[in-house]
């Protein structure tokens, strides 16, 4: 179902996750870096999010920062809420609890996240055994079966082996299960797919989907491909220079952009089934300390006008999408024309 | 000198079949190519004769899954890596050996290689300016004028001016720093660029530039491309043809537009249906 996120009750009743007027800088320089501005989205409980954009657009920081997990130089304003309590006054046993049984976190290089000495079941049982919520027993049933789900035939054998035994897909396969292990109740993917194959990536998507679903877990998927997040989420938050410029659900953002910078990503991917010359965005992608007064895309922005590069709009409803765009309106039908010519 | 084949020492006439009658004659051959990894016991074929040729003006397409050889091809082709067994022609000159001393320089003005990582590919000491005119002089003897001149008209190809010669590799963006290696690569001018996966780790809004600028290169210089990659999108924007691998065998070959559009091979099938598009559904593969 379409959630416009932006707002943070529906009719649904609260939001699971409710991130408000988020801001982070780097506070060890001079002057400060921007890094993200801005930043709402909220997420009800079982929804999945597609948070898109390219590289330091604020879409990995955005994550870190609902996970506390920021580095100690970068200051944090604005509110991020889970369940109703504010992630930033847990307490350390609190945030222990909502790192280990509230949210889950898988990383796009799942070698890069686990122990090359430890082997795989040590890893999945390890963290549960820890929060004294399972006996290592029932711990290791438990991963057993969740590995078993994930369609790996022999979980037995693999609970012994160590990670570099394992392929890419599988080991992030065992990544999907590790998060899974403490039953969250809301699922961060960060890139979870980039680093592997399309026939791989197409495997650990649908087991991934499978398991939101049927848990009914939210999923907050943040990636640079904005085919894979509009396939398999409900909702889209496109970010650009640490801001979100447009929200939406996912189909009618896809189908109908209403931000001339999604609308230009959409334009630049390569088809695989016709051949034409890409629309390519000018320039290079901007971070936040690098964007001026006006809005983050105006440099690129082939509809820019004065008011654009002097004044940054704010985020506003234009039929069913949230955009931040002067000129949402007026460039609508040239938009459309870009994207299917 | 009755046999055709009288200059075999250096020259090889090559006899492989046309695939597509509209182009020109091969520049790159390549026979029953097999490569080996391992020790005796653990060893392991990354490519399995494979057989393919490439015309002058060409853009050929590699692609398959990881470990399905389209690297290590490449690298053979390159120089980087000899073959266990097989046959490597090009431009007449047969470089199966690899390209030894005394031939690197001959070999290095027929082939250019543009690797996926711009951020490991250039010498982060060197100025961009510098590294090309050290090219330049080492290749083609320049010096003064004519030096810079095609310094400012190497960079002007890929899309950069003349300030950009003053810089460092690590004061650039991904984007720009595969310009310079694609810069690099054309000042020698060589007949066969290989691109491996050379526009993969750049951002969309970025890649399409650099496809854009590959697609211009060819149309003005006539070069062929030998173009790894894994993503299909990007196969069907720059090749003519395109070869299909799996585990180091030839799967399929054709058109690019023929093999994407109607695959006559399952393996194909399953590469091309992976790829997320409007309305598609991840898929746990069919066992």
């Amino acid at each position: 179902m379409m959630t416009a996120a932006g707002v943070s009750a529906d009719a649904r009743g609260p939001a699971l996750l409710d991130i408000r007027d988020l801001g982070i800088r780097l506070t060890d320089r001079v002057p400060h870096r921007v890094l993200v501005q801005d930043v709402t989205l909220s997420m009800h409980p079982g929804e999945s999010v597609g948070l898109v954009g390219e590289s330091g657009s604020g879409k990995s920081m955005t994550v870190k920062a609902a996970m506390r997990l920021l580095p100690s130089n970068a200051e944090v304003e604005g509110s991020i809420e889970f369940d109703g309590r504010l992630v930033d006054r847990f307490s350390r046993s609190e945030l222990a609890a909502y790192r280990s049984s509230d949210v889950g976190l898988i990383h796009q290089d799942p070698r890069a996240h686990t122990n090359p000495m430890r082997t795989v079941g040590q890893f999945l049982v390890e963290s549960v055994v820890a929060t004294r919520k399972m006996s290592k027993r029932e711990a290791t049933d438990r991963a057993i079966s969740l590995l078993a789900e994930m369609g790996i035939g022999d979980a037995r054998r693999r609970m012994d082996q160590y990670p570099h035994q394992l392929s890419g897909g599988l080991l992030q396969r065992v990544m999907i299960a590790a998060t899974l292990m403490n039953e969250p109740r809301l699922i961060f993917a960060d890139e979870p797919t980039t680093a592997l194959d399309v026939t791989v990536q197409s495997e650990v998507m649908a087991i991934l989907m499978e398991q939101i679903e049927e848990r009914d877990l939210g999923m907050l998927l943040v990636t640079h491909d904005l085919d894979l997040a509009a396939a398999v989420s409900d909702t889209l938050v496109v970010m650009y220079a640490g801001t979100v410029v447009e929200s939406g659900g996912a189909k009618d953002l896809y189908a109908d952009p209403r931000h001339p910078y999604t609308a230009a990503l959409l334009a630049s991917r390569p088809s695989t089934t016709q051949v034409k010359r890409l629309v390519s965005i000018q320039g290079r992608p901007a971070a936040a300390f690098e964007v001026g007064q006006g809005c983050v895309f105006a440099a690129r922005c082939p509809f820019a006008t004065e008011l654009c590069r002097t004044d940054r709009p704010e985020m506003r409803l234009v039929d069913g999408s949230h955009v931040a765009c002067h000129r949402a309106e007026a460039i609508a039908d040239d938009l459309k024309v870009a994207l299917h010519d | 000198m009755t046999d055709p084949a009288g200059g075999q020492a250096t020259r090889v006439v090559t006899t492989a079949p046309q695939s597509s009658p509209n182009a020109g004659s091969a520049i790159l051959t390549v026979e029953h190519l097999t490569k080996v990894f391992g020790r005796s016991g653990r060893e392991h074929k990354a490519v399995d004769d494979l057989s393919f040729h490439l015309d002058e003006g060409e853009s050929l397409a590699i692609v398959g899954e990881s470990g399905s050889g389209k690297t290590t091809t490449a690298r053979i082709v390159a120089g980087l890596e000899t073959a266990t067994s097989g046959r490597v022609v090009m431009d007449g000159l047969d470089v199966t050996r690899g390209p030894r001393t005394g031939r690197r320089k001959d070999v290095a003005r027929i082939v250019q290689m543009v690797f996926q990582d711009p951020f490991g590919s250039l010498d982060p000491r060197q100025k961009i300016g510098k590294g090309l005119e050290e090219l330049l002089t080492i290749h083609f003897g320049l010096s003064g004028s004519g030096l810079s001149d095609r310094v400012s008209e190497l960079l002007d190809q890929v899309g950069l001016d003349d300030r950009h010669a003053a810089y460092l590799p690590r004061t650039l963006s991904g984007g720009q720093r595969q310009r310079v290696a694609i810069a690099r690569a054309l000042a020698l001018e060589p007949k066969i660029l290989i691109l491996d996966e050379a526009v993969s780790a750049l951002d969309v809004s970025v890649q399409a530039q650099v496809l854009n600028l590959l697609v211009d290169i060819r149309q003005n210089t006539g070069i062929s491309y030998l173009f790894v990659s894994h993503d299909l999108g990007v196969v069907r924007q720059v090749t003519d043809n395109c070869l299909v691998l799996n585990c180091g065998k030839l799967v399929e070959s054709g058109p690019t537009a023929q093999v994407l559009d109607a695959p006559a091979e399952a393996y194909t099938r399953a590469l091309i249906d992976a790829v997320p598009k409007p309305g598609w559904k991840p898929r746990r593969r069919v066992v």
